[in-house]
């Protein structure tokens, strides 16, 4: 550590570790002062000029995330002068925004609305010309919308800086920019892989998902249909926060509030995740044992999948052939399930609780479908959900909790910590190691694969033989793997890809950040995490093939992992979907069969 | 593509080759978007498609850049561009009349082309020759001194020669 260095904020002498910004430095000492384009993850942009501060010897206001401190600076972040600017910058973006926040998606989870109330706008001074663009509704996801864009370019820092998907740019200059994809393109055309960190990282509503909510409400009012409704891991570890709790396990005032809401059968995607873990550890054993395509990659996220086809075709074959947990659990609804209680699958409207915006293009999806239907006809996200359980006028913090029904319901710990990065590996490795040695496998806790480090790696001994892993979050971690195993496909036997930051709890469906908490925060991720990993530690069945609702599954229906049945209707095959203009060298002379 | 559109297509190529080598091949993106546009009068997106994957820049990120300069097309222009001076000096000697009687003439709003991509109309900032003002520049010729017979006269001219039989080509 550097020797710290003296400056002085509003008078006040600290000593603060050198190499920083204004912004870093005032943080530490308590001052947090107005900021609107920053964000810790993504690079500096210094466009919006709203964390201006004064600073002894410089001609103008400094934007203090850009300006690095030095030793004796003399800074003054609440002076009259600085405040008045701070305002009337602020203000200027307000003049340029619809005022229609009382019906605008994001009121009360607004960084404009909380900051113009902070700055003290209480009038509108420059009343001018305002933009005005569609709204594009292209996509089965994402939906972006110009008009309430402040060009912050935050989505453009995330899509292109975190995730390398690159699609968003800002487009032409001054008055008419925009934030759109190449082209101006239909999201739905573009290169989107419908993850939805541009909706988590706005602060504003110009990115949201896609709304289902009327539809499943008018759904839930008839009663010519089954409901059923299944909800990921992650949800019950983060919804707590859109009714203000801590990040915590509600996985029972869920299930209570799902049942209020007017579904008949609330299930677990917990309970297709030891599923998937029984066909894709089998999957992998399959491919180790007889020399089959490794390293094997896995294949619930669906950003990843969309991503994967898009910008690593060559690794199609490597990836598993299992469906994501959220469509075995909607293809064994309408069978099995629907088989057990005499319903004609048709009759079912089979919802999906989910974190993710890209599970809303994975449902649609025609390589997921079985029989001529769809596994899941509707996907809502988590803040969806919470804004249906305040609007049923459902008291979700005090409901009494209730446990999920059978027999696609119950699941070990190790359908539980899916939702964090890491945990499907950590799930995997319980199932093949036993399946495949035989033994007990007695400190079933991975660390090494746990955690928020962008890329994790790991080895375990199995019988003798070495087993490398390796874990990725955020699709831009994905591609700097990815690109190792394209020059040594060797280096690891089996990889989880996880499209979203911290895996699916910082998925692109869940709640906004709270006041005075930033998007995407670690301690946030972290927190979402463990609620999922106290989960698998209080469940006394912590591995998938131990769930016996599973075996009975397999017993009844399935025979065992990998049979026809399960081809049938757990299994499917990506292909090429090459985009233009940004193919990967390495992917170039790819053939699209 | 047409033959014409492949020969312009293999000096892009060539001229992207040559960039590549050099340290920091990104940064040429505008000159190579300059070539193109030098090569095909606008930017097509099947060009700005090959740039991107040939220089590995993001296609979005070409977009952005292509769309910022107003010098870049991005729509076919006309075989003659139109640049009518709307500097202060033609202004008040009548350029907005000009500029309306060649919008009614040529049937098109500033910035667009004629039906038969003979003629793109634009508005220019001054030209520096307001010693003959009100004028018009056509591709590199200037027209100065106009009014509204002498502007359709001009037109006329160019419209004529378009449409005799052309030689060498």
């Amino acid at each position: 550590m550097s020797e710290k260095i003296p400056i002085f904020i509003n008078d006040k002498e600290y000593n603060v570790e050198p190499n920083q910004t204004i912004m870093q430095a005032a943080d530490t000492l308590g001052f947090k002062i107005p900021r609107l384009c920053y964000h810790p993850k993504l690079s500096i942009e210094g466009a919006c000029r709203v964390c201006i501060v004064e600073v002894e010897g410089q001609r103008n206001f400094v934007a203090s995330c850009a300006f690095p401190v030095s030793p004796g600076m003399k800074i003054k972040t609440n002076t009259h002068a600085v405040r008045r600017a701070r305002r009337d910058i602020v203000e200027l973006i307000v003049d340029n925004h619809p005022m229609d926040c009382h019906t605008c998606e994001r009121d009360g989870n607004c960084e404009l609305q909380r900051l113009a109330a902070a700055t003290g706008i209480r009038a509108r001074h420059f009343e001018g010309q305002r933009k005005r663009y569609d709204e594009d509704l292209s996509s089965v996801s994402v939906i972006r919308n110009p008009e309430k864009c402040i060009l912050c370019g935050r989505c453009v820092r995330m899509c292109s800086e975190k995730q390398q998907v690159h699609n968003l740019t800002q487009a032409h200059r001054g008055f008419n920019t925009v934030v759109m994809p190449a082209y101006d393109l239909p999201m739905a055309e573009s290169v989107c892989t419908a993850c939805g960190q541009c909706i988590n990282v706005c602060p504003t509503a110009a990115f949201l998902e896609k709304n289902y909510t009327q539809e499943l409400f008018e759904q839930l009012n008839g009663t010519d249909t089954v409901k059923v409704v299944q909800f990921a891991p992650s949800v019950r570890a983060a919804i707590g926060e859109a009714f203000n709790l801590p990040p915590q396990n509600m996985e029972g005032q869920l299930v209570a509030a799902l049942r209020k809401l007017g579904f008949d059968y609330v299930f677990d995607t917990q309970f297709s995740a030891d599923l998937t873990i029984m066909e894709e550890a089998s999957e992998f054993l399959e491919r180790f044992q007889n020399k089959g395509k490794l390293p094997m990659i896995t294949s619930c996220s669906s950003a990843w999948m969309k991503c994967l086809e898009q910008f690593y075709p060559d690794l199609i074959d490597n990836v598993s052939t299992c469906k994501s947990p959220m469509s075995m659990q909607g293809a064994m609804t309408k069978t099995y399930f629907a088989d057990k209680m005499g319903i004609d699958p048709k009759k079912i409207y089979s919802v999906a609780t989910m974190c993710c915006t890209a599970k809303k293009y994975e449902a649609a999806r025609p390589e997921l479908m079985f029989d001529g239907m769809r596994g899941v006809d509707v996907v809502v996200t988590t803040r969806e959900i919470a804004w249906m359980i305040k609007s049923a006028g459902i008291d979700f913090v005090n409901i009494e909790p209730e446990k999920a029904d059978h027999p696609l319901g119950l699941s070990s710990g190790a359908g539980a910590i899916f939702g964090a990065t890491g945990g499907v590996m950590e799930a995997a490795i319980r199932t093949a190691y036993e399946l495949y040695t035989g033994q007990t496998l007695v400190d079933i806790e991975v660390e090494g694969v746990r955690g928020l480090k962008g890329i994790k790696e790991g080895s375990l001994k199995m019988d003798g033989h070495d087993i490398r892993v390796a874990v990725a979050h955020g699709l831009g971690n994905a591609c700097k793997l990815l690109d190792v195993v394209r020059k040594d496909p060797d280096r690891y036997h089996f990889i989880e890809i996880m499209g979203c930051p911290g895996g699916c709890v910082g998925g692109g469906g869940q709640p906004y950040a709270a006041i005075n908490t930033i998007p995407l925060d670690d301690e946030a991720l972290t927190q979402r995490a463990k609620a999922l990993y106290d989960l698998d530690r209080g469940k006394t069945i912590r591995r998938s093939h131990d769930n016996p609702d599973v075996q009975k599954l397999y017993k009844e229906f399935l025979q065992h992992p990998l049979s026809p049945v399960s081809h049938k209707y757990l299994h499917t095959h990506y292909k090429a979907k090459l985009p233009v203009g940004i193919i990967p060298k390495d992917a170039k002379n790819f053939e699209v069969k | 593509m047409t033959e014409l559109a492949q020969d312009k297509m293999t000096t892009l190529r060539e001229f992207m080759a040559e960039v590549s080598q050099k340290q920091y091949a990104d940064s040429y993106l505008i000159a190579v978007l300059h070539k193109a546009q030098e090569l095909f009068g606008y930017l097509p997106r099947e060009v700005m498609d090959e740039v991107a994957e040939t220089l590995q820049i993001p296609t979005a990120h070409i977009w952005g850049v292509a769309t910022f300069y107003h010098y870049f097309n991005l729509e076919p222009i006309g075989r003659h561009v139109i640049s009518v001076c709307m500097g202060t000096a033609c202004f008040v000697k009548g350029a907005q009349q000009v500029l309306d009687v060649l919008k009614k003439e040529l049937n098109v709003e500033v910035g667009k082309t004629t039906g038969d991509m003979l003629f793109t109309l634009q508005e220019a900032r001054c030209l520096g020759a307001c010693g003959i003002a009100p004028l018009i520049m056509i591709d590199d010729k200037i027209y100065g001194e106009l009014d509204a017979k002498k502007t359709v006269d001009i037109i006329n001219q160019y419209r004529k020669a378009a449409a005799e039989p052309q030689k060498g080509t």
